[in-house]
This record gives structure tokens, sequence and C-alpha cells, in this order.
């Protein structure tokens, strides 16, 4: 197939950027804010056709430092002023991390490993979520953070790329060949495992949920020590939760085990979710590195930006501005 | 020397490849505590045929002797599929069995344990069975074929450390020449330590390490801990006294 012929005039490098979900999206504004013209080429019909579709959309830098390494955090503060800049929609509301009263030693756990969170009791936790009064005698209450809803998100990044002058085509087979670009930013997940030999997926699984009969106006993160769950607020009373960690590259439905524990979980937090209706649950796989950190890799003009792990939203941002340094010669 | 199935291994610490929080940490950690065996889950991370592959392969590559294990197991016919499936994987007839009881405390069952082991036994397997500190259940695995035995030092992932020392101390006076493994429940070097001090002859820990806030810093912390319990084991500590006895002598002093 030959290179699109309504390329957007202008002086700027023709950039392919393969994959629609958040690396690629986010590389594809970034890259045409900075006078590229962009041509996404998604291999399914729509945007987040595979992890991103799944994610939780949180916007925490801080509390991802319980298990990331310090670049994580550093990397990400700025993060969510971009997402902020980008996407209608973000959420700047903090993290609430509780625990149940027998694993509240979890939270001073969590509490060691972390920074930027304030000690809150009973008063101050019925003060940011009213429905969780009484429930709770502990928290932390991470203020500087945030969350976007995914799907809206990639959708609002789609959105501006074709507002730049960029194009997005769907179902383009993945062993098209185009030419006619200076550089491909290949961002296809763990679609690309073949080329970059040291990336293996983890196994995530997530739920949708939608109880009119709780509200929740942040992520609230449940620590436990065999099942932590987050629960990322959505629209209409919607609850995202997730998400399970597993070492396997099997993206197959997900298991009654995994289901039973986070629900078990989510009950835990309140029981009035036991009337919620399951509107979805979802599996995907998260491109890794062996240090599990996003990274920008390029051989000639060919970059991949690929190993997102759980850090697609955190981390995108700064990694499409890497490529697009390299794209620009900056690097 | 304490021969495993024949086997002399580099250390006498054994460690668990879960939960850590990356495979380059767990690499790490590996390297700082000289492992002598790393054990691997298949039934979780599997989550379905050869899906576990990537990951396993990271195992492999450590180039530390492997361990399989049935985690998460509960029934004998589970953890019986689960290590023939380790056993094709990793190419090693050595499996760590657990089949769970009881799904708070995560105790073995020691039913199904005796009947697996015997199964895998007869199979060919080298079965390192998790089991409780009891006696008669120790005396069926042995019966069953088994040649080591994994007690625990508490319930897996609480860190407690040797929650029935008399228990502990029975079973290692019961079968002094029995290769056996302090797996599970230990929380900081100095319980590993106490383990090795009771004449264990090896320690397998995961948790206390992957959870920690520098695991390979605490890698090397058990390495020097079981280290120094084997030392003290071997050099016949003192005994203990209910009184005090002066390490030097007070005779022709005053006292009074």
């Amino acid at each position: 197939m030959t290179a699109p012929t309504a390329f957007p005039q202008g002086p700027g490098p023709r950039v392919l950027v393969r994959g629609a979900g958040v690396s690629g999206l986010t590389a594809a504004v970034t890259l045409a804010e900075r006078g590229a013209r962009v041509v996404v080429h998604e291999c399914g019909p729509r945007v987040g056709w595979g992890a991103s579709w799944k994610a939780g959309g949180m916007l925490a830098p801080w509390c991802e430092a319980e298990s990331a390494t310090p670049e994580v955090t550093a990397q990400s503060l700025a993060s969510l002023d971009w997402w902020d800049a980008h996407v209608p929609g973000v959420d700047r509301n903090g993290t609430l991390v509780l625990a149940p009263a027998r694993d509240v030693r979890e939270i001073m756990r969590f509490g060691r490993r972390t920074s930027h969170y304030e000690t809150i009791g009973e008063a101050e936790i019925t003060q940011l979520e009213p429905d969780l009064a009484d429930r709770f005698s502990r928290a932390l209450f991470f203020a500087g953070e945030g969350h976007v809803n995914p799907r809206d998100a990639l959708a609002a990044l789609a959105a501006r790329v074709v507002e730049l002058g960029g194009e997005i085509r769907f179902n383009v087979p993945v062993d098209e060949q185009p030419a006619g670009f200076d550089w491909v930013v290949d961002c296809t997940g763990i679609a690309a495992r073949d080329e970059l030999t040291d990336m293996r997926g983890v196994r995530g699984e997530m739920l949708l949920l939608r109880c009119p009969d709780v509200t929740l106006h942040r992520p609230v993160r449940m620590l436990h020590p065999r099942i932590p769950i987050y629960i990322v607020p959505r629209a209409n009373h919607v609850y995202m939760v997730g998400a399970t960690m597993i070492e396997s590259e099997n993206a197959g439905p997900m298991t009654l085990r995994s289901m039973v524990e986070m629900l078990g979980a989510v009950y835990a937090l309140h029981p009035a979710f036991g009337e919620a209706e399951i509107l979805e649950t979802g599996t995907g796989l998260r491109p890794s590195y062996p240090d599990n950190m996003p990274a920008v890799r390029y051989r000639g003009r060919h970059i991949h930006i690929n190993g997102m792990y759980r850090h697609g939203f955190l981390l995108s941002p700064v990694r499409a501005a890497e490529a697009a340094d390299i794209v620009f010669g900056a690097a | 020397m304490t021969l495993f199935y024949g086997t002399e291994l580099t250390s006498r610490l054994m460690l668990g490849t879960a939960q850590y929080p990356s495979p380059e940490i767990l690499a790490d950690a590996v390297r700082r505590a000289g492992a002598g065996v790393v054990t691997v889950s298949l039934r979780r991370e599997a989550a379905g045929a050869r899906a576990g592959q990537a990951f396993w392969e990271l195992i492999r590559g450590l180039d530390v002797p492997v361990l399989p294990n049935t985690a998460g197991c509960h029934t004998v016919r589970e953890a019986v599929t689960t290590a023939q499936m380790a056993r094709e994987v990793f190419g090693t007839d050595w499996i760590k069995l657990e089949v769970i009881g009881e799904s708070d405390t995560l105790q073995p069952d020691m039913f199904a344990l005796v009947e697996a082991a015997r199964i895998l036994t007869e199979d060919g397997f080298k079965v390192f069975p998790y089991m409780t500190e009891d006696l008669v259940g120790a005396e069926r695995l042995l019966r069953a074929g088994c040649e080591v035995l994994m007690p625990w030092g508490a319930p897996i992932g609480s860190g407690k450390g040797l929650n029935n020392l008399f228990g502990l101390r029975a079973l290692r006076a019961h079968f002094p020449d029995v290769p056996m493994v302090v797996d599970a429940g230990i929380g900081v070097p100095s319980h590993a330590a106490q383990a090795m001090e009771l004449g264990y002859d090896a320690v397998l820990i995961n948790t206390a390490v992957a959870k920690a806030g520098n695991p390979a810093e605490m890698a090397r912390a058990f390495a020097m801990a079981v280290e120094a319990g084997r030392m003290a084991y071997i050099a016949d500590p003192m005994e203990e006294r209910d009184m005090a006895v002066p390490s030097t002598p007070v005779i022709g002093q005053a006292v009074l």
C-alpha cells in the first residue's frame, strides 16, 4: 500500500504511529503539536484496542512508589498537568488509601514506602467520602493525585490528532508496510513482543460495576496482604475495579477465582456493592520489560515506545516527549 | 554436607520468585542471596497452558536450580497435574508439593499431601512436601517416598517466624537424618537464623524478601543469617540455664 496522499502540507517530518492506545495517541498528539505530519495506524476497529481500554487511568505518582522505583514517581510528576491540558474530565480529587481494621498495618507499610500524603482519621474520611463513614478508622490521603476515564481520554486524544491535521486509520492489517514516512513510532504494546524479545505480558483482570447506592469521589485503594484492589469512580455511578497482576501471557477471560477475590474486596469496602450490576469483565496483557519500566528504544528511524507495564497513563506523556525529541533531533 | 535427593546445594537459602516489584529486582535479590534454589509457582502464573513461558524463561535465566511448586492447588488432582506440567516446563523431577487445605491460614491438607506425594513418587518425582510440623504426618510422608520434608514456620506470608518451636524441635529430633527445610512464615533474618540453629538444613523465603522495601538488600541479610545460624548449629551452642553462671570465677571475692 502506498503512503496516504492527503498528507498535511508543511515542512514537518512524516511520522507513522502504529497503535492507537495510550502510548500511540499521546505520541501522535505530542508529535503533531511539534509540527510533525502524523498518521496513526490501528489494527483494531477503535482506539484503545489493547491494554489501554482496561486501564484504571489513575494518575498517582506518589502511590505508585509503593511498588515502583523512585524513577517512576520522579518522571511522572508532570503527568497530571499534561492530561489536564489535553483532555477534558481530569479529576484532581486525590487518592484515598485504606484497609480493613484487621489489615491496618498494611497502611503503615504503604505509608513507609510512599510520600506526599496525609494520615487521616474517621472524621476526615467521612468528610472526603461520606459513604465510607463509620467503616474505616484510618487512611492515607494523597491530595495531589488524580485520574481520568481512559476511554474518554483516548477518544479526546484521537480528536486532537485530527484537529492538528493528523489522520487515524482503523482496521489496518498488522503486516502492512506503508511507504513514504520519515519515521515510524511503534506503540503496539504486547503485539511487538516478537521484535522486542525481552518484553513479556503481565496479565491483568478488571471489572466494571454500576452501583447507584454508593458514591465515591476519587480512586480508593484498598490494601490487603493477598488481594489489594483499587476502585476508580467513573460517571453515573460506574466503577472500575482492578486489577490482578499475574505473570502470564494468557489473555483469555477472567477466572472465577480472580472475580471472587476482587468482588469480595469490593464488598468489604462497602456492603452496598453487593447490589451492584456487573457491566463488564476484562483481561489485558501489560507489555513489560524486565525492570517493569516503560522505555523508548530506537534503531535508525524506527522508534518503539513500549513496556508501559502498569504505568501507561502515568508515563506515556513523558515517553512521547522523549520520542518527539528523537524525531526532532533534540535527543 | 546435606544432600537433597543426592544433590548438594551451593547455599542453604531457597528463594521464592513471586511478588517482586520487577523481574530485574528479583534477579538482583537472587544474586545477592546467592540462593541455592529458586522456587516458582506454575498454577497461578500459568492461568492456562504455556501462558507463563515468558516469566519461566526469566526464571531459567537466573542460572540457579529451579524447584517448581504447586502453590494454589487445593486437591490431589490439581497438584499432580501441576507437577507433571512443571516437570515438562523445567525439565526437573523436583517438585515442591503444596496442597492447601484451608484458605485463611493456607494450611496444608496433610491427608491430600500424603496421597499426592505417593502418586508423584511412584511417577518418579522427587517430592519436597510443604507440611505442618506434625510428626505423624512426617512419618506418613516419608513412608510415601519423600526424602525431604518442608515444615512450615508459620502460615505463608504471615512473617510470624517459628510459631511452634517445641514442634519444630521435636520434628528435627525425630528424624535427624532427613533433610528438612523450614518453609513459610519467616519474616526477618533472625527467624531464619533461629531455624538453622535448631538444626534445619535450609530455609525457604519469599514474601519477606519480595515485599521488603529493598528486596536485594534483604536477600543478602537473609543469606548472612542463614550462614550464621548454620555455623552456630555446627559449633554446638551452649545450653540454656535457669541460673546465672559467672564467666569469671568469684571464689575469693567478697560476694555480699
